[in-house]
């Protein structure tokens, strides 16, 4: 297993966000982690992450404490999408993609001929190839959040944990974003994706967590984890799962 | 929009420009060097008189004394100060994720006044000489950068808002604290704190010279090292450390260093105010935020900046000195203004904040 949680409970201040969270995550999996708002999923990714240490339990990376690891280390393995994404500096959208070659540089950091490849490999697969020369600050919220994809994707590593990767893009680009998702995990990465769009967690996600009242509620492929009486509880609302004439499947909140 | 100005992205940095930005920066300093020194002739009496000027410069009868041991350890001392307040501006800026950090804006000015003066006020002169007014402004810089980021911080995070309220509160607090010790002090005493807290560089000696250069070298030399991290943090601390940066460790080097760039170069010439916001936001305009370019831009840009400033105080009023940390902050506050007014517009940094 590339991933082992074990009993992992995690605080922020005083708080128990997460209590005792057991789960596994193999190479090539796509997990995708649903739950409503305040449930604790960016909370479990940034634990995931190595950013905040569990106060019980443990989190394993290839037997490793992501918490402990030196990060030029970890960041080589584990690539990390925050939720909301706020850069000072008004770099250019290369420069930003680049940042993701951080850990594979030393000294001052020029772009090497395999940096500036890895990015433009990473700018076409999200689909930002066009806006290579534009301000970051300067795109809008779903070209931002596509060229932070990229700079995730362009770190090179084993497995992408991104916190609502999706969020403020067409449903074109959106569908385009898992797509890549699973071309990687065939790949043999693997990834671990917080998202609020239940359909594309649906038709590309091997494995759903449901987190719910800072516990994993419900474990197991998306279908069973939609039609769970715990997402029902969890939601308030049951969700429906359907199946389109072209055989393609579909969730919708029912009462 | 972001809070900081700078110029169309020209892709990724590359060696060449870097070569290019710095070649530019070294032959200009170079050029300033050789010129600044030579300036300050004025026409008397039908001859050429050197107007020279500072303490022990006055029985100076060949204009090579005032060349060789007024003017060019002056430059050099001006280089040297200019270099470590526009690194540790744009260092802190880039730490702070703030347009407004400055060591004067921060209160690291005040405070390092503040302790000078009290050094002065209880004879600190006396017992070790000048090096002792300059160590506690050294140690008064590293002390209120301190109070201000703890004073600043809110949970782990520093939002620009409260950080720049923080500053100015212990600005302030320091600036009155430096107003009674004064009035509780003889008039010599008051004399030579005034002298300090406005900030000049007649008193520079090759000696003095000397011992800031070794800390300022230094330090800007790790700046420039940490100049890729800074650029990973601008993303914010969560996503550099995933990025791979070892942040808590960049922080405390950083902050420790830029405080002591300023703490040298305040302990060496006094307060000089405002080098240290203009020249990185200026640079940033022209070159772009990357700062292992904009940081070296940035160091030499200071010194450049303060040896035309020193120039222009040492001979715009013919045979008077203005003080030099005058010049930069009549320069300057217009300059704050701007940015202050800038980021008005963009109501988003409030809401933020």
């Amino acid at each position: 297993m590339w991933l082992e949680l074990t009993g992992a409970t995690v605080a922020l201040g005083a708080r128990d966000v997460l209590s005792d969270i057991s789960a596994t995550v193999a190479a090539g999996e796509l997990v995708v982690i649903v739950g409503p708002n305040g449930a604790g999923k960016s909370t479990l990714l940034r634990a995931l992450a190595g950013l905040i240490a569990p106060r019980a339990g443990t989190i394993r990376w290839w037997g490793k404490d992501p918490a402990r690891t030196e990060r030029r280390a970890i960041a080589r393995d584990l690539a990390y999408l925050p939720q909301s994404y706020e850069l000072a500096f008004p770099f250019g959208v290369e420069e930003v993609v680049l940042l993701g070659r951080y850990a594979h540089q030393r000294g001052l950091g020029l772009a090497s001929d395999a940096d500036r490849a890895a990015a433009r490999d990473a700018m076409e697969a999200c689909d930002v190839a066009d806006l290579a020369a534009r301000r970051f600050d300067e795109l809008s919220g779903g070209e931002a959040r596509r060229v932070i994809v990229a700079q995730a994707l362009c770190q090179g590593a084993k497995c992408l944990l991104l916190d609502e990767p999706t969020t403020g893009l067409d449903p074109i680009h959106a569908r385009h974003v898992f797509e890549m998702l699973r071309t990687q995990c065939a790949a043999g990465s693997s990834a671990i994706v917080v998202t609020h769009d239940l359909d594309l967690a649906l038709r590309f996600g091997g494995a759903m967590w449901l987190i719910a009242g800072g516990t994993l509620a419900a474990r197991g492929t998306p279908e069973a984890v939609l039609a769970a009486d715990a997402t029902r509880a969890a939601f308030g609302l049951g969700i429906h799962v359907g199946v389109l004439p072209d055989g393609e499947k579909f969730a919708v909140p029912a009462s | 929009m972001s809070e900081f100005v700078a110029a169309r992205p020209r892709g990724p940095l590359t060696a060449r420009r870097l070569a290019i930005v710095l070649g530019a920066c070294v032959a200009l300093a170079i050029v300033v060097a050789l010129i600044a020194p030579l300036l300050g002739i004025v026409l008397e009496r039908g001859g050429w008189r050197f107007d020279v000027m500072g303490p022990g410069a006055l029985d100076a009868a060949s204009p090579d004394h005032a060349i060789f041991m007024v003017r060019v350890p002056r430059v050099l001392g001006a280089l040297l100060v200019g270099g470590a307040l526009a690194g540790a501006g744009c260092a802190l800026q880039a730490l702070l994720r703030n347009p407004l950090a400055e060591p004067f804006t921060l209160g690291i000015s005040s405070g390092s006044a503040l302790a000078a003066v009290l050094a002065i006020r209880f004879g600190v002169e006396g017992a070790f000489g000048s090096l002792g007014v300059g160590g506690a402004a050294l140690v008064g810089a590293a002390a209120t950068l301190f109070v201000v980021y703890k004073f600043g911080q809110i949970d782990r995070r520093l939002p620009p808002a409260t950080l720049v309220l923080a500053g100015v509160t212990v600005s302030m607090f320091c600036s009155s604290a430096s107003v009674l010790v004064q009035y509780t002090s003889d008039f010599s005493e008051v004399t030579h704190m005034l002298q300090w807290m406005i900030g000049g560089l007649d008193s520079v000696r090759l000696v003095v010279v000397g011992y800031g250069a070794i800390p300022i070298l230094g330090g800007c030399a790790v700046l420039v090292w940490y100049a890729r991290d800074l650029n990973a943090l601008a993303a914010g601390p969560e996503v550099a450390a995933s990025l791979g940066v070892a942040v808590e460790r960049t922080q405390r080097v950083v902050f420790v260093v830029a405080s002591l760039l300023v703490g040298t170069a305040i302990a060496l010439v006094g307060p000089i105010g405002f080098v240290g916001l203009i020249v990185p936001h200026a640079l940033r305009g022209m070159l772009g935020p990357d700062h292992r370019l904009l940081m070296p831009a940035s160091i030499f840009g200071g010194g450049i900046l303060l040896v035309v400033c020193d120039t222009l105080a040492r001979t715009i009023v013919p045979m008077h000195h203005l003080p030099t940390g005058a010049v930069t902050a009549v320069l300057g506050g217009p300059f704050f203004v701007g940015i202050l007014l800038r980021q008005k517009r963009n109501a988003a940094m409030w809401a933020r904040a």
